[in-house]
């Protein structure tokens, strides 16, 4: 099984090839996403039975390379297209094709009569295959293409519906923020590569060879700076802190498209990227702390904008940047499993999240249009009491909601939870674990604040729509409710692959497998980590239990402010407002984070640029090039009159040449 | 050394001989009936006298081609005959193909169409 | 009576050239004996004919069998060589007949003509004596001239087809000189002893017989891959032939000119490498800027290529002048390379194209990224690959001649090759400009794209992606056909 990995990347690429080069022609809805939803799900299976075969191997074999070509033999640099199996790429291809099949499946009911159909098939299989390429590459250059890949497919989906400006503008802003984290990406290769290259003669990007290399490299120094560059390329990717604000507006984007890209997979892919590289970057204390400190700000910084947000998907994006804090939160403290586990719960969650609103928004929209409404089918300000016209989605919602805001039995929970303990507890950051911890759970509070707001605004209480429309809302199709009933599941089972040390022994010793399958991956890095992290850190049972309790408490509290505002006691918010309407409108403005950037970054670049090209680009640049090019033009005029069209002058030419060449020769 | 070349140089001499005593020959011998035509010089059936730069029909260039075509190729044929024997099998083969080649080039020539003048 | 002995004959080696030349006999007699208007049955049997002998010559790889008492052999280098000529062939078999129909000089005889020159290519690619790749450059180039004046009742392609064979024989004297002299200098004709001799008799710059044999015969292949100052009938030519023979004759009698140049220049004449490599360095320079620059002010599509082959060329004799490992086998992968984008580049010329030749100017392609989104994207990946971006066969090729020329310490010759490839974007980028960026200046009516000009077009965009991102798998065939010489 495991040498039929490449067959993983290339189902979805066929998939890509048929519907983008044929999708116009096929023209049949059930074909074209047939196609799409088959292709990722083959993958899925080929992935199903290389875990299977994985599972069944002792933990020190799971790791396995495949060459599929040479594909770049340059001097030192030796550059296969080859595949690296192991267990965490086994996590992300299992999410990347389980969670891909699921949006597929449902996306066939979504964009059901929507104008280029085809296009955002083939698309959503392109992006699968990049996404694939990124989370199976043996080397840094293989993952860099997956990583371009998914920011190129991430850009066409945002501006899927190319003619609404808004979407165009939201398109461009993703593809620019992620170049700039792209830029650090390469920097980072290359300083990594280079490093080893010219010190120990070691010239690989491979992240085998790196990695039983890595001995070689030393504490901080060249090591802080390749990772900060990396790390500037997660932020890019993964919407941290500076640069994150791409992500809400990609919300122009179909809904299956956020949920699958903006949700699920693709904005993981920096925190992936940290764990495939943790024993590099464990050796920096620095860049750690940079990353927990970025993560941990992140999620508190996105949760509050996201309490004041009346769009729905928009709401679920600060969300989503919100929990990558969380991940990124728990690489910084060096709990890389307790960060690819959140990374997979949140994937089950946050995508049926995602797929919940969707299905919302398509009921609203479709009854509003009914009623020839033009209010905003996905304002939550216009939803209300949906639970009854919508029971599947407002159950697999209800209960992904829970499994956000950390209640316990469910998947966030678990992760969450371990998070927020290992970053109270672990070595590496002294009196800074304190602050990392309050600021994770004040961020938890506010999520279940949000997010149950979010869920009392959408299906509870009085319906805001016209009635003439409220008849029109009625539950999705099949093909739409059957993604989120798995999904919905998976956000509560999903996490009990991965229990606490603590519960598992309660229940009678329960091994955390998630935590061992993860172990041989991340061992190198918790071998370094010795090196400097302090000692003492013990913690007794009994504060983890204390904190667990508090971390429960902190949710309910969220959860008790959000039922009392938004069902209790309904005037609440609007007092609020009236009461603070500086913060509410810092906070409603997404703390001026846009025009911040505009401000500082925007604006000067754009005078900078005005001027480059004004004053210095037309004068000094394109008169030095028109002139070169007319001297150059000149010469061709001149070429041209030799080139006369009579023959006697072609053959004078030749004889001309000859007798050049000859007497040169000879009488030399 | 050079005796080899007596052959050829007798030959050389008994040709001009043999042009030299025919034409005078026929001068002394022949009646002479002048005329304008007759006196003009000979070319090959033209009329000598006018532009040169007139045109032929292209019909002589075909013909004329494919005469030299064939022709040419006949003549490696004396090579061949003379050598028949020695040759053996070997050069009948060879020699079948060329003529095959040939022939192939001539069937296609004929329903071309280039052997008929009009 | 004693016998002629008659030297042992493996037939082995050019049962290809047999197969092809049976196979175009015969289409010659079915074109005369078979009453139809339509010639389209001709172009299928030539290319399976054709697809046929590159299965035969591509099963012939890693044989060496000597022939004909070592004037014809089966190598690696030939069978590569042969590969590129079957491919140009096939792929210009399939843009021929639309175009040929349009024109109304759709005559059954192009196929066998085809057919002919790859014959001829063949026994340049493989002659190992000067005879045999005479022979073969004969058989190739008379074919040739007729292929350029193909269509008859066009004016300019009966001067492409006259300029050629006037000057094409001129160039002949020159080259067939040259064999004279060579002989004269070492008593052979044949490559291997050419070498041994020169070598035995210490035979290098001092010897002037030598060294003019080798200079004239240079000049001879310089004429065939249109080497300034022997590239003037090159635009004059390529304009006026039928547009499927223009694609062919860019890319294969090219390529057949370079192989019988790399196998005479490193075999026969190793003793003068440090004359042809100064000339062909100051030959590599002339020819990429006179074509590039030259090519910048054309507006007629087919000029503009043919001054881009000129360039081209230019570009491989960059390789050709290092005459080390890495330039030559970066020739053998750039001429595969050229084969796949200039045949496709001359594909969507000829759906662009109207009839009499008409509709052949840079502003012709006008608005084509809006009308024929498809085959502008196919055009732009030619063009690119040609101005040698990456990720396309175009960039791979120049890197690996110009990183020949960087071995051998001709720093500058690479210097100037990528300049050059930089002002080449400039004609490339015009068309672009115009495909992209200039709305029509009319309705297109377009000819439908027939299915063997679609299956050409796959073919070449195929061809130059995958040369492009992974070239190794067809680097490592050259390196091994080079390294027979």
């Amino acid at each position: 099984m495991f040498d039929n990995v490449w067959l993983i990347p290339l189902f979805p690429l066929i998939g890509f090839l048929i519907n983008g080069f044929f999708g116009k022609k096929i023209k049949n809805e059930a074909v074209i996403g047939g196609i799409g939803t088959l292709m990722i799900f083959l993958s899925f299976i080929v992935s199903c039975g290389i875990l299977m075969q994985m599972i069944g191997l002792p933990a020190e074999q799971r790791v396995f390379e495949k060459v599929v070509f040479p594909w770049i033999h340059s001097g030192n640099l030796k550059v296969d297209m080859a595949f690296l199996l192991d267990p965490l790429s086994c996590v992300m291809i299992m999410v990347v094709t389980g969670v891909g099949t699921l949006i597929h499946l449902y996306s066939i009911g979504y964009m059901h009569g929507e104008e280029g159909f085809y296009r955002f098939f083939a698309y959503l299989n392109l992006f699968c295959m990049s996404m694939l390429l990124l989370v199976l590459g043996n080397n840094m250059l293989v993952m860099f293409i997956g990583w371009e890949g998914v920011g190129l497919c991430s850009y066409l989906l945002i501006g899927y519906y190319f003619h609404k400006k808004s979407a165009g503008d939201a398109a461009k802003k993703a593809f620019v923020m992620n170049r700039v984290g792209d830029f650090g990406f390469l920097i980072g290769m290359f300083t990594l590569f280079w490093w080893f290259g010219s010190n120990h003669n070691i010239w690989t990007i491979n992240f085998t060879e790196i990695k039983a290399a890595s001995h070689l490299l030393p504490y901080g120094g060249v090591v802080t700076v390749a990772t900060l560059c990396f790390f500037l390329g997660a932020t890019g990717k993964s919407a941290q802190l500076p640069l994150y604000t791409w992500l809400p507006d990609a919300m122009e984007g179909p809904t299956p498209v956020s949920a699958l890209i903006h949700a699920a997979t693709m904005v993981t892919a920096g925190v992936y990227m940290i764990g495939r590289m943790s024993f590099v970057f464990i050796k920096s204390p620095e860049t750690m702390m940079v990353v927990a400190v970025i993560g941990a700000a992140t999620a508190i910084f996105a949760a509050t904008i996201g309490t004041a947000q009346n769009d729905i998907k928009r709401v679920l994006a600060y969300s989503t940047v919100s929990q990558l804090g969380f991940m990124f939160l728990a690489m910084g403290v060096g709990a890389f499993t307790a960060g690819i586990f959140h990374l997979m719960t949140h994937a089950f969650f946050k995508a049926c999240l995602f797929l919940g609103s969707g299905s919302v928004i398509h009921s609203m929209h479709h009854a509003l249009h009914h009623a020839h409404s033009h209010d905003d089918a996905q304002d939550m300000r216009n939803m209300g009491g949906l639970k009854s016209a919508m029971p599947i989605t407002f159950i697999t919602f209800l209960v992904s909601t829970i499994a956000i805001a950390g209640i316990p039995g469910f998947s966030g929970f678990f992760s969450k939870d371990e998070i927020l303990w290992q970053a109270f507890s672990n070595p590496f950051h002294g009196q800074l674990n304190m602050v990392l911890w309050g600021v994770g759970a004040i961020a938890a509070c506010f999520t279940a604040f949000y997010m149950f707001r979010l869920v009392f605004m959408t299906f509870f209480g009085e319906c805001r729509i016209t009635p003439k429309a409220k008849g029109h809302l009625h539950e999705s199709p099949l093909v739409i409710t059957i993604p989120l009933m798995v999904l919905g599941l998976l956000a509560v089972v999903g996490g009990y692959i991965g229990l606490p040390k603590l519960i598992g022994d309660m229940l009678g010793g329960i091994p955390n497998y998630f935590e061992h399958w993860l172990e041989p991956v991340f061992a190198q890095a918790h071998e370094y980590s010795t090196q400097y992290a302090h000692a003492g850190g013990h913690h007794s049972h009994s504060l983890e239990w204390g904190l667990m309790g508090l971390s429960v408490v902190i949710a309910l509290i969220g959860i008790t402010i959000a039922f009392t505002l938004y069902i209790k006691n309904t005037e609440l918010p609007g007092k609020f407002t009236a009461t603070f309407p500086a913060l509410h409108r810092a906070v409603y403005n997404k703390w001026y984070m846009d025009e911040l950037y505009d401000f500082a970054i925007v604006n000067p670049c754009k005078a900078l640029g005005r001027f480059l090209w004004k004053g210095f680009d037309v004068v000094v640049i394109d008169g030095i090039v028109n002139g070169v090019a007319n001297v150059v033009l000149g010469f061709s005029g001149i070429f041209r009159f030799i080139q006369s069209g009579l023959i006697g002058n072609y053959a004078w030419s030749m004889a001309f040449g000859v007798v050049v060449i000859l007497g040169y020769y000879v009488f030399k | 050394m050079l005796g080899a070349y007596l052959p050829i140089l007798l030959l050389v001499i008994v040709a001009i001989a043999f042009g030299l005593v025919s034409l005078t020959f026929s001068s002394l011998i022949g009646p002479k009936k002048k005329s304008a035509l007759k006196l003009s010089p000979y070319e090959s059936g033209c009329e000598p006298v006018g532009t040169a730069r007139d045109r032929f029909s292209i019909k002589f260039y075909l013909i004329a081609m494919l005469f030299i075509l064939f022709d040419i190729e006949a003549v490696f044929l004396y090579p061949w005959a003379i050598l028949y024997k020695k040759l053996g099998v070997f050069g009948l083969v060879e020699m079948g193909l060329f003529i095959v080649i040939l022939f192939v080039g001539y069937i296609y020539v004929w329903k071309k169409g280039a052997l008929e003048w009009e | 009576m004693d016998m002629i002995t008659i030297p042992a004959v493996n037939l082995t080696p050019i049962l290809p050239e047999i197969i092809l030349s049976v196979l175009a006999m015969a289409l010659l007699l079915i074109n005369v004996f078979v009453q139809s208007s339509k010639k389209t049955y001709l172009s299928y049997i030539s290319f399976i004919g054709v697809v046929g002998t590159a299965v035969l010559v591509g099963s012939g790889w890693g044989t060496h069998i000597e022939s004909f008492s070592g004037a014809v052999v089966q190598d690696n280098f030939a069978t590569f060589f042969k590969m590129i000529f079957l491919l140009a062939a096939g792929l210009a078999i399939l843009i021929a007949d639309q175009y040929m129909e349009r024109e109304d000089c759709n005559h059954g005889e192009l196929y066998p003509l085809i057919l002919f020159t790859v014959v001829g290519m063949m026994l340049m690619a493989a002659g190992t004596d000067l005879m045999t790749i005479f022979l073969g450059l004969e058989v190739m180039s008379v074919s040739l001239y007729v292929l350029a004046g193909f269509n008859r009742a066009n004016t300019k392609s009966n001067e492409a087809g006259l300029k050629y064979f006037l000057l094409g024989a001129f160039s002949t004297g020159f080259l067939l000189y040259g064999m004279a002299l060579t002989y004269g200098a070492t008593g052979s004709t044949r490559i291997s002893v050419i070498a041994t001799q020169a070598g035995q008799m210490g035979m290098s710059s001092g010897n002037i017989l030598f060294l003019a044999g080798m200079l004239l015969i240079l000049t001879g292949f310089c004429f065939k891959i249109a080497v300034v100052p022997f590239h003037m009938w090159t635009p004059d030519v390529y304009e006026g032939a039928p547009t499927p023979m223009t694609a062919f004759m860019s890319a294969g009698p090219k390529a057949a000119g370079f192989a019988a140049a790399l196998r005479l220049l490193l075999i026969a004449f190793p003793t003068l490498q440090a004359d042809w490599s100064q000339l062909l360095w100051v030959l590599a320079v002339l020819t990429m800027t006179v074509g590039n620059i030259t090519a910048l002010r054309q507006d007629n599509i087919k000029r503009i290529l043919a001054y881009s082959s000129i360039a081209h060329a230019g570009y491989a004799l960059v390789g050709m002048a290092a005459g080390n490992s890495t330039g030559t086998a970066g020739i053998l992968f750039y001429m595969l390379s050229y084969t796949f984008m200039n045949i496709g580049a001359f594909a969507v010329i000829i759906l662009v194209g109207k009839k009499g030749e008409s509709n052949g100017n840079v502003q012709d392609f006008a608005g084509l990224g809006f009308k024929h989104p498809m085959l502008a994207v196919a055009m732009t990946i030619f063009l690119f690959s040609l101005s040698g971006m990456p990720p396309t066969a175009g960039f791979i090729g120049k890197f690996y001649l110009f990183s020949g020329a960087i071995q051998k310490g001709y720093i500058w010759l690479a210097v100037i090759g990528v300049l050059n490839s930089a002002a080449s974007v400039y004609y490339y980028l015009r068309v672009m400009v115009y495909m992209y960026m200039k709305d029509p200046t009319e309705d297109f009516a377009w000819t439908k794209v027939s299915a063997p000009i679609a299956l050409c077009l796959v073919l070449s965009v195929a061809g130059t992606m995958v040369l492009g991102i992974v070239p190794s798998i067809i680097l490592q065939y050259a390196q091994e056909a080079i390294k027979l010489i």
